[in-house]
């Protein structure tokens, strides 16, 4: 509803209190809304059309790699295409995909409140968001790039195409993310319902937390990166260009010092939802609560002094690739942390394998593989010979597809029921998700041993002896897209259908399941008051909303 | 309704109050948190100048003193008291907008937005007298008068950290004047003046990034 931020007046108020917010359907109110609800909504559409469009360049990609030399396009094409996967993957859907679309919708809910701290800010979020994607299309049809997505110098201050305008793109998204963040901070900060202590939030809050604390901190530092970038291109200043007497590993340390920071932008999100997810499908009461709070706050802090080991090959000093080496290996303990407490939290729980917790145990799974072969790279004699090559894009894809977009997908299956308020099939959603699994190891495990025997990233062309584990690979790409095509499926199928989602399908705890679904515009008739501990599943509910039942 | 059982016990519902906060000190608050955190982020944005600008001052320091005799240290300290003399009549109109203080609120308003206007036109007049030397960034250096090759670096940034500068100066300016605007449409009180406390603290941020600018790029040696 557009009036949400109005204050309601204080007699002969008409308050339409049990009315969802889904009621009012015509386009304004979707376009101008400041719920956050809503807003959250139209990310989730947007950032899945993203997924679509990368997916679909991601397939052009493999698809291309299935033999040696030229398939269906040419160098110069496969350079732009694989970009736009990456830039578009990045940039567009998995960055904002966890916070923006479900944070968005879940947070200010879990927190008991009305809204986000400023609900304006948000709507302007989505915009600027939206402006963002659109100058990233126009780049893409005006010229494309062909740098991939880290735009390193000089070769991206001196090749052709829309460089300029693809980096003017990313400076505005981020823009969107820091305001996200900004506002995200500020209501955990100053929005918790009356009684909701810090150690009495779910975890999902402390992961959005310490992402924002990320995207506030360290994106602005990639905006400046990209406004030189652009100076470098438009007036040739030199900061980045040898010849000139510029230097491209300054540009390397500006854009890590975001992009490694961005990483965990990325994978907290994701680790919040297993936080959610675990406890709930499994009925059972979070282990070791404060380590794993805990442990997102210290991956968001270690992830600002980790950004040199992108750069074990481009020069800098031994000692500080050794010190950068050391400290992207304490990045392990949190990460460790958080799996061992996932899987204790599981212990003789009561789990119950619907779709969100088959993806919360593919998550572990895949996150375990994704985060040990991080090892690997963190060790500098290993990466001297391993960087650059398919166990870096195995690696990578293991943590960002396999984790976070894995993760993203349990999230929108848990929360689903409670933003549409209907139920999606559930069989069908078993079978992509198992598709999804098969598909997805199909595709990235070649690529450790296609790497491990030296074949180069971003090769168009490929020595004969790799053949067959490429095209393992693209087979792999196939069934993934199938699981997807199921997923969009029985979606869509769903909003089809009437409501009929209960309250609590999964039996949660925290305050969304305590509010129909779909929920009511201001979320709650009354301020809930928190009493209980988070995840208290060892004793019987106590609702801590009242007016709803 | 929460906020109605509010009305009902305070008796009186602030206009200005958002329907999602509980009152309007939790309103002030949050407000000025956000606030905070995006002065962060400029701070965090205009960090990434400095240090390219003083790693490559250490690389090319000849080139950087050359560059800097360029500059007129007369016209930059002069723009330095402008925005200083602008921090203060800022102070001064979040004072007396706390106090009830309408004209003395408005007044301040203007002169602060005259010193930022002063800003900008001595600034220009750096600029025009930059573009006709052609001390200009990059491959458009076209300064005949002879010194290191990297002077050219050395005006990129003098251009881009100055620009940037300006624009968030520009920026201030139009804050400034719209609320100057709702101050004189009474829309502020000491019960509510946040916008005025918020575009404040941006302005002092302005002001800041100028003081670390002006020696940096005046008083290299």
């Amino acid at each position: 509803m557009a009036d949400t931020l109005a204050t309601p007046k204080a007699h002969g108020h008409v308050e339409h209190h049990d009315v969802d917010y889904l009621h009012d359907g015509s386009l304004l109110s979707w376009l101008t809304t400041v719920d956050h609800k809503k807003l959250g909504v139209m990310y989730l559409w947007s950032v899945l059309f993203m997924f679509f469009l990368g997916g679909v360049f991601a397939l052009l990609v493999r698809l291309e790699l299935f033999a040696p030399g030229k398939q269906f396009m040419d160098a110069e094409t496969y350079n732009k295409v694989f970009t736009l996967h990456g830039a578009i993957m990045v940039f567009l859907f998995i960055i904002p995909s966890i916070p923006a679309a479900l944070g968005n919708f879940v947070l200010p809910i879990m927190l008991g409140a009305k809204d986000v701290a400023f609900p304006r800010l948000n709507l302007a979020s989505f915009w600027i968001y939206v402006v963002g994607a659109l100058i990233a299309v126009t780049a893409m049809v005006t010229g494309g790039v062909d740098t991939g997505w880290t735009f390193y110098t000089p070769y991206s201050t001196t090749t052709d195409g829309s460089v300029a305008l693809m980096t003017f793109a990313a400076f505005v998204l981020g823009f969107s993310s820091i305001l996200t963040g900004v506002n995200f901070i500020a209501t955990v900060h100053k929005l918790r319902a009356p009684g909701m202590g810090w150690f009495r939030m779910p975890l999902f809050i402390w992961g959005m937390y310490s992402t924002a604390i990320i995207q506030v901190l360290a994106t602005p530092v990639l905006a400046i990166t990209l406004l030189l970038l652009i100076m470098e291109r438009t007036f040739g200043v030199g900061v980045f260009d040898p010849k000139l007497g510029g230097d491209p590993v300054l540009f390397q340390h500006f854009f890590w010092f975001y992009s490694h920071p961005a990483v965990y932008i990325m994978i907290l999100p994701g680790m919040a939802i297993i936080s959610e997810v675990v406890p709930t499908m499994s009925q059972k009461t979070f282990f070791g609560y404060k380590a794993t709070a805990f442990s997102s706050v210290a991956i968001a802090i270690v992830s600002f002094v980790v950004w040199g080991h992108h750069m074990f090959t481009s020069g800098q000093s031994q000692l500080a690739g050794a010190i950068f080496s050391f400290l992207t290996f304490l990045v392990g303990i949190p990460s460790a942390i958080k799996v061992f407490n996932w899987i204790t939290t599981m212990y003789k729980g009561s789990i119950s394998l619907q779709a969100p917790m088959l993806y919360a145990l593919m998550f572990l799974i895949l996150f375990g593989i994704g985060g040990l072969t991080g090892l690997f790279l963190g060790a500098m004699s290993v990466d001297i010979h391993l960087h650059d090559t398919y166990f870096v894009v195995a690696h990578f894809h293991y943590v960002m597809m396999g984790s976070t977009a894995i993760a993203f997908l349990a999230g929108l299956h848990y929360w689903w029921p409670k933003m549409f308020g209907r139920m999606y099939n559930e069989s069908a959603a078993r079978v992509s998700a198992v598709l999804v699994f098969i598909g997805f190891n199909t595709t990235f495990l070649p690529q450790f041993l296609l790497g491990s025997r030296g074949m180069p990233r971003r090769y168009y062309n490929y020595l004969p002896e790799f053949q067959f584990l490429h095209q393992v690979s693209t087979v792999g790409s196939w069934i993934l897209a199938l699981g997807f095509v199921i997923m969009a499926g029985y979606l869509f199928a769903s909003l089809r259908k009437k409501m009929d989602a209960p309250a609590n399908p999964w039996h949660g705890r925290s305050l969304e399941w305590q509010i129909p679904s779909p929920p009511i515009t201001h979320n709650f008739h009354e301020v809930p008051v928190i009493t209980t501990e988070p995840y208290d599943y060892y004793r019987p509910f106590e609702p801590s909303v009242k007016g709803h039942h | 309704m929460s906020s109605d059982s509010h009305v009902a016990e305070h008796g009186a519902e602030p206009a200005f109050r958002q329907h999602h906060f509980i009152n309007a000190e939790q309103q002030f608050d949050t407000s000025k948190l956000g606030m905070w955190l995006f002065l962060a982020t400029e701070i965090l944005m205009f960090g990434g100048l400095f240090v390219g600008y003083g790693l490559m001052q250490s690389v090319y320091p000849e080139a950087w003193i050359a560059g800097h005799h360029h500059l007129d240290r007369i016209m930059g300290a002069i723009n330095t008291v402008f925005l200083l003399c602008s921090s203060f009549t800022m102070v001064m109109a979040v004072h007396s907008a706390s106090t009830n203080n309408k004209g003395k609120t408005i007044m301040n308003l203007l002169l602060t937005l005259g010193f930022a206007g002063g800003f900008l036109v001595i600034k220009y007049f750096e600029y025009a007298h930059k573009f006709h030397d052609g001390l200009l960034p990059g491959r458009f250096f076209s300064y005949h008068g002879g010194g290191p090759a990297e002077q050219a670096m050395f005006f990129g940034f003098y251009f881009c950290m100055t620009g940037l500068h300006g624009i968030h100066v520009l920026i201030g300016m139009i804050l400034i004047s719209w609320i100057t605007l709702r101050t004189m449409k009474g829309e502020f009180s000491s019960a509510y003046y946040t916008p005025v406390d918020l575009v404040g603290l941006y302005w002092h941020l302005v002001d800041l990034i100028w003081i670390y600018l002006f020696p940096l790029l005046y008083l290299v040696n």
